[in-house]
């Protein structure tokens, strides 16, 4: 009797339990959501998965290890610092985003079972992106993120816009994703490896190839744009605000900060980490994406009557902001990145969910109005939403100044002065949009000079809490309280910043290659 | 004694804070205004304590803050900014004194954000580190922004917006230059600081503080204002509630000014050196045209408007004529607009009372008449600003214009006419509001007890540095020299 020799591939189970903890979670959810009992619907499934969320972050700490990890299961995965930093972020947003789910439109119409399930399953196709050490997985990741968001944006589904942005997210990200797998495999086929430690090392050799190679240089440049697509980098922006817009409140928190966070996280792994030795040829090029979309986002927030859309022009500022640190390649530029990245969670969480608060009450909906005098009849929600815009456009004692401190101290330390003066001039175009918001809200009936939209018609909301803007501020105790932690959160950080910079500081260890 | 400067620092905001969580509206603006009497007391104990011997830092503290930026939390006194501390210290007591006494909406959020900006102030002239020194000169803004959108009268929304964005627009662009300051002074494997006594040492390449200094006069010029950065003057002027706006142009314009003498001069002398010529013509212009669009204004707080761009002018003239002289001028001049400017706003606040609200220069005139001491307080802050001989003033220009005159004989000459149009549109001024005939809708009558208590101890203060300049000139040279040392040291052929 003879056994053919089988070699499994080693699995170091104490590396995967992060992931297993949302995979199996989105299982139990799922199970659970079968269930109609009213108690089911409305308490437990939440609370599931919110318990898995919790059990994936505890696991998270537990694996927490500086320096260095070699890849799991065959090269597949990278569980170190950078994976476990963007992850932490990942699951943050994933409990916030169920506690402004919790009274929402959307889960009612879709089924708190199948909303959870698909919010737990776009979690772990992050953490398997943040983790992603070959183009496999990468692509892997990045599907399985998405997918469960194509249908996430459309759950409102008795609101025609919700269905719209499903569609639209469905195709253009489809192009994206089709992008950036021809990149990927012009990357496999110009250097033979699907590993990124052995591109890096098939690109870094000496008589290795290089960059200008064709092959390559085609793969890079499609796999780029595929990522820009997901992170929603200019000229690749154009869904941005049409889907921010229309997909329901709660998911566009997600997708604003935890979707761009992991294709950062990626950005990262693949120009920081494979393609890092020819940092002087790409450099540039990146610059220059970062460049324009930082214009285009500033440019392009100023004529928005719409908060959601807004905000979506102003991530897509953002994410040019956060290029910066993607483009010097250096240590510094890593760590700068993944900090304002949590800086980014943070500020953005607390905006939206004044937002999803004023959406539920106010029967302007999302637009400028809805927020008018909100100074005065519901400060809880006004102050969170102020310490927002303040810290968006960076200033000082708030996390947003820290964060863009960092990155302009990385752009100058790695000779990209220049592109440190840009974001500045951006910063000081963004105070336009973002001033207004605080106007509105403080500074008595002022009329915001720009044109109603003539599509809008008023909604026609439920009555909450009576009528009466304290009933209103009473009525989603758990928004304000999402809402005040997060600006929270961003003021202390702002004035203590040291944990942040730990936490970065070990996540910087981990791309050994980098200086 | 010791001296916590972190006390001083944070007392108004502690007190808002206190105020604006634990009590009621009108016991939270007592406790606010006792906190600004409460950094007076300290600032005076300050001033009677300090060594004018020395002429480094006292009262230093120095602590970690984001030690991964470099950035340390380091404050201290010493004869540059020892006057300019005493000035926001009495400067804010009138003005919060002259609010407590009139009734706002919101009160909590206008006295929150009134020490707010007092902090921030204080903050940014204590800083001895760069970036802490970036930090509170931002954060100024955002109380001036909310006061001056939601108390203030007129297109306050857009004005405040068009502040906010001139001012800002200069302090990013000095926030990206601080960093790369910090950055590429950095030698070879050094740490990274910001510390303004470390920069000092270090070195950084002619070219690279070439730029560097012409984006950090960028954020002050804004902030001063000079000619041609001032386009946000008219509008935020005249929308500006007047105590805020006694502050804003009191106490808020040296901070940009006195920047030079802390930052610039010290850390990147070549680059100081370079622009010398166009930062004293641009000083100049300032002065002429403030002064020229003084006397042709007809809204009172315009004439105090322009005639700041001229007293700034003058200013950072004494401080790139780059002598003892003239700095000195320069830092007891900025001592002393702040002090006659403050007045000048509330007298002009009063004055209006009595024309229904008018500020132009047409419909006011006679009050003098009905209200002597009005008159008498008035009379003197005009003759202040004039720089008449007696009053501060006329030390600090005669002092400017000394240290102008040694190596710059033509700016100096020009510069000298601004005194003389000082004159003119001051007098005018003084005479269309109190003496001419009596004003369409003036109802005039003396200050009331309240107003009398707000105005006239900073007269007094006025009148008393006029006898006694040496005060301030004596506490204040050391470091001023110090300063102006390291900018010409090295200046070839010299």
């Amino acid at each position: 009797m003879s056994f053919a020799a089988v070699h499994a591939p080693v699995i170091d189970y104490k590396a995967l339990s992060p992931l297993m903890a949302t995979v199996g979670g989105s299982v139990v959810v799922m199970l659970a959501g079968l269930i109609r009992a009213r108690v089911v619907q409305r308490a437990l499934v939440p609370l599931l998965t919110a318990a898995s969320l919790l059990a994936c972050f505890g696991l998270l700490i537990w694996v927490w290890e500086p320096g260095r990890q070699e890849p799991i299961i065959s090269g597949a995965l990278t569980v170190d610092t950078l994976a476990l930093g963007l992850s932490a972020l990942f699951l943050v947003a994933g409990l916030v985003t169920i506690l402004l789910s919790f009274r929402a439109e959307a889960v009612r119409e879709a089924g708190a079972g199948e909303y959870y399930t698909l919010l737990l399953g776009s979690i772990s196709g992050m953490l398997v992106l943040a983790a992603a050490s070959n183009l496999i997985t990468l692509f892997v990741g990045i599907e399985l993120l998405s997918i469960p968001l194509y249908v996430l944006c459309a759950t409102e589904l008795r609101r025609e816009t919700s269905l719209e942005a499903g569609l639209k997210y469905l195709v253009i990200g489809s192009v994206g994703s089709a992008t950036l797998l021809y990149g990927l495999a012009l990357v496999y086929g110009a250097t033979g490896q699907t590993d990124f430690g052995a591109i890096a090392s098939a690109i870094g050799s000496d008589n290795g190839i290089g960059i200008t190679d064709p092959l390559l240089l085609t793969g890079v440049a499609l796999a780029a744009t595929g990522l820009a697509f997901k992170a929603s980098v200019a000229p690749f922006h154009q869904w941005t605000p049409d889907v921010y817009q229309g997909a329901p409140t709660p998911i566009t928190t997600f997708m604003a900060v935890a979707t761009k966070a992991a294709a950062f996280a990626i950005f990262l792994r693949l120009f920081d980490h494979a393609l890092v030795d020819s940092q002087l040829d790409w450099g540039p090029a990146l610059a220059a994406l970062a460049t324009t979309t930082i214009v285009i986002g500033n440019v392009g927030a100023i004529p928005q009557r719409s908060l959601k859309r807004m905000l979506a022009w102003s991530s897509v500022a953002q994410a040019g902001y956060m290029l910066a640190g993607v483009v010097v390649g250096t240590r510094l530029g890593v760590q700068a990145t993944c900090l304002y990245l949590a800086v980014y969670l943070l500020m953005n969480v607390a905006a939206f969910a004044v937002v999803v608060a004023r959406e539920r009450a106010s029967e302007h909906g999302d637009d400028l109005a809805s927020i008018e005098n909100l100074g005065q009849a519901q400060p809880w929600l006004a102050w969170p939403m102020t310490i927002a815009m303040l810290s968006l456009a960076g200033f000082p004692a708030t996390a947003g100044f820290i964060g863009k401190f960092y990155l302009i101290d990385a752009s100058v330390s790695g000779d990209y002065t220049w592109l440190g003066i840009v974001i500045v001039v951006g910063s000081v175009v963004s105070l336009v949009y973002y001033l207004r918001v605080i106007a509105v809200m403080w500074m008595g009936r002022y009329e915001v000079e720009l044109p109603t939209l003539p599509t809008l018609p008023r909604r026609h909301v439920k009555p909450v809490g009576g009528w009466s803007p304290e009933g209103d501020a009473r009525a989603h105790p758990e928004v304000t309280l999402v809402a005040v932690l997060a600006a929270t959160a961003t003021i202390l950080f702002g004035l203590w910043p040291n944990p942040l910079f730990d936490a970065a500081r070990d996540i910087g260890t981990s791309l050994a290659s980098l200086f | 004694m010791t001296i916590h400067l972190s006390i001083v620092l944070f007392l108004p905001l502690a007190a808002a804070l206190v105020g604006a969580l634990l009590l009621p509206a009108p016991a939270m603006r007592w406790l606010v205004l006792a906190a600004t009497v409460g950094v007076l007391a300290y600032v005076v104990v300050m001033l009677a304590d300090f060594d004018s011997g020395s002429g480094g830092l006292q009262y230093v503290t120095d602590d970690e803050w984001i030690s991964e930026l470099g950035i340390r939390y380091q404050l201290g006194v010493d004869g540059l900014n020892l006057f300019l501390l005493a000035l926001t210290a009495i400067a804010w007591v009138p003005c919060t004194l002259w609010s407590v006494f009139r009734e706002h909406e919101r009160p909590k959020l206008y006295f929150f954000m009134l020490a707010l900006a007092e902090t921030a102030v204080l903050g940014a002239f204590m800083a001895q580190d760069l970036a802490l020194f970036v930090v509170f000169f931002d954060l100024m803004l955002v109380p001036f922004y909310f006061l001056i959108g939601g108390w203030g009268t007129g297109d306050r929304v857009r004005a405040t917006t068009k502040f906010v964005i001139y001012t800002l627009a200069g302090s990013l662009l000095m926030l990206a230059a601080a960093v790369a300051l910090g950055v590429l002074s950095t030698p070879e494997g050094g740490q990274i600081s910001f510390s303004i006594a470390e920069l000092t040492r270090r070195s950084t390449g002619t070219g690279t503080q070439e730029w560097i200094v012409l984006l950090f006069a960028l954020a002050f010029f804004v902030k001063a204002p000079l000619f041609p950065l001032h386009g946000w003057i008219p509008e935020t002027y005249r929308s500006t509630p007047l105590p805020v706006l006694a502050l804003l142009s009191g106490v808020l314009s040296k901070v940009g000014v006195y920047g030079f003498l802390r930052i610039v001069l010290p850390t990147m002398p070549e680059g100081a050196q370079h622009w010398q010529e166009l930062f004293i013509v641009v000083a100049v212009f300032s002065i002429l045209y403030g002064s020229v669009l003084a006397f042709s204004q007809d809204n009172v707080r315009l004439v105090v408007a322009y005639s700041s761009i001229a007293q700034l002018g003058f200013i950072t003239l004494g401080i790139f004529s780059f002598d003892d002289k003239g700095a000195q001028g320069a830092v007891i001049q900025m001592v002393n607009h702040g002090l006659v400017v403050v007045p000048l706003f509330l007298i002009i606040g009063v004055i209006a009372v009595r024309a229904k609200g008018s500020e132009s220069l047409r419909e006011l005139g006679g009050m003098a008449f009905r209200a002597p001491v009005l008159a008498a307080l008035f009379l003197i802050v005009t003759l202040a600003t004039l720089a008449m001989p007696g009053s501060p003033n006329f030390v600090g220009e005669i002092l400017i214009l000394f240290g102008t005159l040694e190596d710059k004989l033509v700016y100096g000459l020009v510069a000298s006419a601004g005194v003389a149009l000082a004159a003119v549109y001051m007098i005018r001024v003084y005479q269309r509001t109190m003496h001419n005939r009596v004003g369409p809708a003036v109802e005039s009558r003396d200050l009331d007890r309240l107003d009398f208590v707000t105005i006239a101890p900073l007269v007094g203060v006025i009148v008393a540095l006029g006898v006694y300049p040496q005060f301030v000139l004596h506490r204040s040279e050391d470091a001023v020299k110090d300063k102006v040392q390291v900018a010409t040291r090295q200046s070839p052929g010299s």
